[in-house]
């Protein structure tokens, strides 16, 4: 007899759990284990406290993203509580045989891109990280969960995790996208179709024809976000282009065709149940700008802002705090919204792909004066292959601000902030109150290109009409 | 390692309503920096709580005297939700917080806040408005999360309560902190390792 039909979630969760649990949860394998300076040090100090060893040092790489300066190199940096946090990590991994992708290695960048970018994120893994955007890795078929310090202490000590077992909704995006819709109108539409928390119990997987024909670089910006929708995971099944993508890489396997062999078995099966499927049409999608204090809070660039009235009634109280907080009339249409700041960067899309589309459009126009404009590649892969293709120039030339690597102006742990009340087009992930540095300041999260549309023109703007992008058919 | 058995947080509440209150809220980023969790306490809901010009306190129920001593929060919708940062419920028990009560909570907060012994109730909306009038009311309205039995007592009222089977269990028989039993199966880990194509 044939086994059930099974989701690569249940194919991986099963090949991972190691039992269960008094409680009831599982006990799951974490194939790999990424660490960064923000909430890894408390971590350590907890197995120091219980006198523990790394369990598998050999399994976890570490990064700094989220504090690193993204405007100075030397050490020590200017603020003092950074360098300390960096040098813990630095000594953390020395002293526990960890491999460490440090500011001095050439390798160093935002943890969800490094992780690819090195080939270490690979079908069919189970990853796990403190940081809630580890659902980046997976884009390459890994169930990848964001973790408290508490289980980063847990991982550390024995390589696994108490997780429950989660819901998986199959979520279609099927048809064509049409010209200047990107994967993050994708997602920002799923995000406000769901809910930011409709994916509360469930793992996403992503699929349809918009997906298959994605590159994995857009897959990872989808499913950087399942986040945001509340979905503890989001994962796309693996295929050629996923294959491609790590044929190479510094950590990819050498039995290269071996192990794309059992790749090809990693996928969800033709038949299998979900708990839920959702379908998405790619010709509904237009580029999409956020209006509110939420991911969900947002609207197709040809929409206005809405009335609290408008919408249910379990959504008006916080669509008031946000209309109050982001200054926007209700009504009004989003386009036209003035910006003071544009931002480039994140683990959502601070890709070299990100870099490529942006620079293409920007290429020999200038940033509004208005505007203060800042493009901070994900990791120092991306800034070095950038340069090699004269990417910064074109971005300088245009008035950006060239950086080094890091999160930087995404949750602003470093000196990139907003000031005051500023407003800022960014490509990052989450528009809550304060995120960007200045509790008053106010973020629109967008793609890349309808970043670099509202920096040119120094307010929020159809990048398709900007860049005369799918017109000329017309 | 054997935990405290987490049956019941008796104590003040303090309403902090509101919906999609997310981590970057509870305890604003600029506070990670730091290599411990001690001291993170006064970080809470810090921008929301103070001025950004002068540090004066704003309106917000946490300055408020009558809540002062308060051990249990009352909010909204998908508290908890966005970053995995464990300095969220760590700032908010250091605080002096025990127990949350909220409509829904975001998975990794609501996780992270487990593993701290925070019991992380869920009520429908109704009912925890009608909470936090009793509390607007009289702050000093007692407060008891029955967790075992699944209900919250307020003064005299009875209000059925949620919590995911696996949270009640690890609580009330003092498991809320899972390392102990992940490390006893050291070698079955070692099994599963050796099973898998990557490690």
């Amino acid at each position: 007899m044939q086994d059930k039909p099974k989701s690569l979630f249940e194919k991986v969760w099963e090949a991972h759990e190691v039992g269960k649990l008094s409680d009831g949860r599982s006990q799951l394998f974490i194939g790999t284990h990424l660490i960064h300076e923000v909430t890894s040090p408390q971590a350590f100090g907890m197995l120091r406290d219980l006198n523990l060893p790394v369990r598998y040092p050999q399994r976890t790489f570490a990064t700094v993203d989220h504090i690193v300066p993204t405007d100075e190199s030397h050490e020590p940096y200017s603020d003092g509580l950074a360098d300390a946090m960096i040098k813990e990590l630095r000594k953390n991994c020395k002293e526990n045989d960890i491999t460490f992708f440090d500011t001095d290695t050439g390798k160093q960048g935002i943890v969800h891109i490094i992780g690819p970018e090195q080939g270490i994120t690979q079908p069919g893994m189970t990853i796990a990280c403190g940081d809630s955007h580890t659902s980046t890795h997976g884009a390459f078929g890994a169930i990848a969960f964001g973790i408290g310090t508490s289980q980063v202490r847990d991982v550390l000590a024995t390589q696994t995790l108490a997780m429950s077992k989660l819901k998986v909704r199959r979520i279609n995006v099927d048809g064509e996208l049409a010209p200047g819709v990107y994967a993050k109108d994708v997602v920002l539409h799923i995000i406000r179709t769901l809910g930011v928390n409709g994916g509360i119990g469930y793992a996403y997987e992503f699929g349809g024809e918009v997906f298959d024909n994605f590159t994995q670089e857009e897959r990872m910006t989808v499913c950087n976000m399942s986040i945001e929708g509340g979905a503890r995971c989001g994962y796309v099944n693996p295929d050629e282009t996923t294959f491609e993508y790590l044929k190479g890489r510094n950590y990819a396997p050498t039995n290269w065709d071996e192990a794309v062999e059992k790749w090809r078995g990693l996928r969800s099966d033709p038949d299998c149940e979900y708990d839920d499927v959702v379908n998405i049409r790619g010709e509904d999608i237009l580029p999409t700008v956020t209006w509110g204090i939420t991911p969900g809070q947002a609207v197709f660039i040809d929409q206005s802002i809405p009335h609290p009235s408008e919408l249910p009634e379990k959504d008006r109280a916080t669509a008031e705090e946000a209309l109050e907080h982001m200054a926007l009339e209700p009504g009004k249409p989003i386009i036209g919204t003035p910006i003071d700041v544009a931002f480039l960067g994140s683990c959502t899309n601070g890709r070299l792909s990100d870099l490529q589309e942006a620079a293409r459009y920007l290429k020999g126009r200038k940033v509004a004066k208005s505007v203060k404009a800042i493009v901070v590649p994900g990791s120092q892969v991306v800034a070095q292959i950038a340069e090699q293709q004269g990417l910064d120039k074109i971005f300088t030339e245009a008035g950006f601000e060239w950086r080094g690597a890091g999160c930087s102006m995404c949750l602003a742990m470093n000196p990139d902030k907003l000031v005051g009340n500023q407003l800022c087009a960014s490509s990052s992930n989450r528009n809550f109150k304060g995120r960007q540095g200045s509790i008053s300041g106010r973020t629109m999260l967008m793609s890349p290109l309808m970043v670099i549309a509202a920096a040119v023109t120094g307010e929020i703007s159809d990048a398709r009409e900007v860049f005369e992008i799918g017109r000329t058919a017309a | 390692m054997a935990l405290e058995k987490i049956t019941e947080v008796v104590g003040t509440g303090v309403p902090v309503m509101g919906d999609d209150i997310d981590t970057d809220r509870i305890i604003p980023a600029r506070f990670m920096k730091c290599v411990t969790f001690d001291g993170l306490g006064e970080f809470a809901f810090f921008d929301v709580r103070f001025n950004e010009a002068d540090g004066s306190p704003k309106d917000h129920p946490l300055n408020e005297e009558r809540f002062a001593k308060a051990s249990i929060l009352v909010s909204g919708e998908n508290f908890g939700c966005g970053s995995s940062r464990e300095h969220a419920p760590q700032s908010l028990y250091r605080y002096g917080f025990r127990g949350i009560l909220a409509q829904s909570f975001a998975e990794i907060f609501f996780g992270n806040s487990i593993t701290l012994g925070m019991p992380c109730m869920t009520l429908p909306r109704k009912d925890l408005d009608e909470i936090a009038a009793t509390l607007k009311a009289d702050a000093t309205t007692e407060i008891r999360l029955d967790v075992p039995n699944r209900k919250v007592f307020v003064g005299e009222k009875e209000y059925d309560a949620q919590i995911p089977e696996t949270a009640r269990e690890g609580l009330i028989e003092g498991r809320w902190d899972p390392i102990a039993e992940l490390l006893e199966s050291s070698e079955q880990v070692d099994q599963v390792a050796g099973s898998l194509h990557y490690v």
